[in-house]
């Protein structure tokens, strides 16, 4: 499934990038680099600034040092809602739904950028607001499908139960039209059956739209049996890159995640 | 995917593939037996998608235009206030209420629209400022739209502060607002004084002024031009609730970050907002005082503002029809206990010199009221309502 490394301009590049807080190292020259149609793993444990990596390909934080690329062009200092607007969507770690709204509301959200009405023709609903709405609601409607929530679309999402607020944060960043997608331990907290839905609807998400994408993930079967490459963080400081069985035997990584080996 | 179907498919639920917008033909055609179900999604963005709610909304209608010809005149000013102080409240739903911007300074917007259309419409004669055009199509806009860009003035504040720090900042608008009024007394008359209100004059019909020859009264015309304008504000403030702009500002409300990563520009979409509610409140500070004729510097304080907030709250907040419920609820209060209450209860003066008095039991109500809402239902008069439809909608099963 992956495209082999250089054959393809890479989608996202992160080049020798420092992130700190007062003393604390955050992220420590961490580069990284994810090619078209590509799954790409960060791991690492807590604490190890995968987060933080997040934070800072969206826009949040501000590297003190180094470069992000995204589709060639540097993204560095940019607002978040501008990082968003050329295509990078996420979810989030803890889920960060509109909790009032609705499903529907929710997706529909996650396209506001591509609707492109003002405030006057708002108030009218005439015309152009309610074909776009209906234009739009469409789009929405595949997106339900897609991921199987057709008997929740009217539900407050802080209703629903958590894994299903999992899958309509997935599909709101679907919403988007993303060019790539941050996923933040996207199957946190879920049982096998949650986690195996979830599994499908992102190998969908690669093959099916195309979309490349990372993940953050804790779960280790899950990122060994997805993911093309690991990233392997530790402290901030980036251990090593590679497919997922040269990830597992690495000596380094080993030594991160189980400790030293008894003398 | 398999979702039992409820009773009703109003919830849209449906499967059927939806009729594109050129498709007339579809919006006519229903499924045989199951005529509330839902083709296409026109039917189901419109704004009274079912059969009871457009009657409802219809009766509730022409049961307001009605009143005129029910109540004495005195109830219909009370009424017709209550109608402009719902348009107020609306626009404070839109900031506090979708938006979650706490806002205590919409006394200083209705301050504000009350001013500039007075002295749009005054008396250039007059000891206070006045241009004389009496026409409300151009004072009514003006007076929006001067509060707006006040609105936008403060919005920078508004942008870089949330919660107690915003309410603590907007209150001290008020307070700019209630000295500045008091002290410029070339546009506002000055303390205790006031000035004439602006002239309600509709392509020269003036609402404020019954000729002997007219079949209505003054009051009776006052109470159906405010009637109609709140329908106009609400119709535009829930377009504008269901919307790309309300679910932008239900957005930035429920969590800004995410907002933001749905590329919602922050500081827009709560200048917006801030513009957007100015307006309600210019508008209805223009009108306000058109029923009375004359108003005082004092009448922009915090009580005011308090009292907006009571309606949206009372009401429920994020809600149009609650707003405007709440709006009639706490600018009726007075007026209710005054015709039901007191003459009820004989050990309740009338006269202000003795204990109790109807006065005191006003004001003693209306801080329980808000105590209650908050406690027992946080949701508003909306939350009862939706409590009671569910209720109906089961009966006689409990789910």
């Amino acid at each position: 499934m992956s495209v082999a490394n250089g054959s393809a301009s890479p989608v996202l590049e992160l080049d020798d990038v420092h992130l700190s807080f007062a003393g604390v190292k955050a992220v420590n020259g961490v580069s990284l680099h994810v090619d078209p149609g590509e799954l790409f793993a960060i791991i690492g444990p807590n604490g190890a600034g995968k987060t933080s990596l997040f934070n800072v390909m969206s826009g949040v934080y501000r590297p003190q040092q180094g470069a992000v690329r995204f589709l060639g062009e540097s993204v560095l200092g940019a607002k978040p809602s501008k990082i968003a607007a050329r295509g990078v969507a996420r979810t989030f770690q803890n889920i960060a739904l509109f909790e009032h709204l609705t499903v529907i509301d929710n997706l529909m959200l996650g396209r506001h950028q591509h609707i492109g009405y003002g405030p006057a023709s708002a108030i009218l609903w005439r015309g152009r607001a309610r074909r776009l709405e209906v234009e739009h609601r469409r789009h929405c409607e595949e997106i339900v499908d897609f991921l199987e929530l057709g008997s929740w679309r009217h539900l407050p999402v802080g209703l629903l139960p958590y894994g299903v607020q999992k899958r309509v944060e997935l599909g709101r960043a679907l919403a988007m039209e993303p060019k790539l997608l941050l996923l933040d331990e996207p199957v946190a907290g879920m049982n096998l059956e949650e986690t195996e839905d979830m599994a499908r609807f992102v190998l969908d998400i690669r093959d099916e739209l195309d979309v490349p994408i990372i993940m953050v993930e804790h779960d280790m079967g899950l990122v060994m049996d997805l993911a093309d490459r690991v990233l392997v963080v530790d402290f901030g400081t980036p251990v090593t890159t590679g497919t997922p069985a040269e990830v597992q035997t690495h000596p380094e990584v080993v030594r991160a995640y189980l400790g030293e080996e008894a003398t | 995917m398999s979702t039992t179907l409820p009773p009703k498919t109003e919830d849209g639920s449906s499967p059927v593939a939806p009729a594109t917008p050129t498709d007339r033909r579809a919006k006519r055609t229903r499924l045989w037996g199951r005529p509330a179900f839902f083709q296409s999604y026109e039917q189901q963005l419109a704004l009274f998608d079912t059969w009871s709610k457009r009657v409802g909304v219809a009766v509730v209608v022409v049961v307001g235009f009605a009143l005129t010809q029910v109540f004495s005149d005195d109830i219909l000013r009370s009424l017709a206030l209550a109608f402009v102080l719902a348009i107020a409240a609306l626009g404070l739903n839109m900031v506090t209420g979708l938006a979650g911007q706490v806002s205590l300074g919409h006394a200083f917007f209705i301050g504000i629209g009350a001013y500039t259309a007075a002295a749009i419409s005054g008396d250039p004669e007059a000891r206070t400022i006045g241009y004389g055009i009496e026409e409300m199509w151009i004072w009514l806009p003006a007076a929006g739209l001067v509060a707006a860009v006040f609105g936008v003035i403060v919005a920078p504040i508004a942008t870089r502060l949330r919660g107690l720090y915003l309410a603590i900042v907007t209150l001290g608008l008020v307070f700019l607002g209630e000295h500045v009024f008091r002290e410029w007394s070339s546009l506002t008359g000055g303390a205790g004084v006031g000035r004439s209100a602006a002239e309600p004059v509709l392509f020269g019909f003036d609402f404020s002024d019954a000729g002997s020859d007219s079949m209505f009264t003054r009051d009776q015309q006052m109470y159906v031009l405010m009637l109609v304008l709140l329908l106009v504000f609400a119709l535009a403030a829930r377009n504008i609730g269901r919307s790309k702009v309300g679910r932008s500002f239900a957005a930035v409300r429920d969590r800004d970050m995410a907002a933001e990563m749905m590329g919602i520009d922050l500081p827009r979409t709560k200048t917006l907002a801030f513009a957007l509610s100015s307006f309600y409140a210019g508008c209805a500070g223009g009108l306000l005082y058109t029923i009375t004729g004359y108003f005082d510097p004092g009448s922009f304080n915090l009580l005011l503002s308090v009292q907006i907030i009571a309606m949206v709250l009372i009401g429920g907040a994020g809600t149009v029809s609650g707003t405007i419920a709440g709006a009639l609820f706490v600018a009726m209060l007075p007026t209710i206990v005054r015709n039901l209450v007191a003459p009820n209860l004989t050990f309740i003066s009338t006269l202000p010199s003795e204990t109790p008095n109807v006065f005191q039991v006003e004001q003693i109500l209306y801080g329980l009221l808000i105590v209650v809402f908050l406690l027992f239902e946080p949701r508003g008069l909306f939350g009862i309502w939706v409590r009671f439809r569910t209720y109906w909608k089961s009966w006689p099963f409990s789910y």
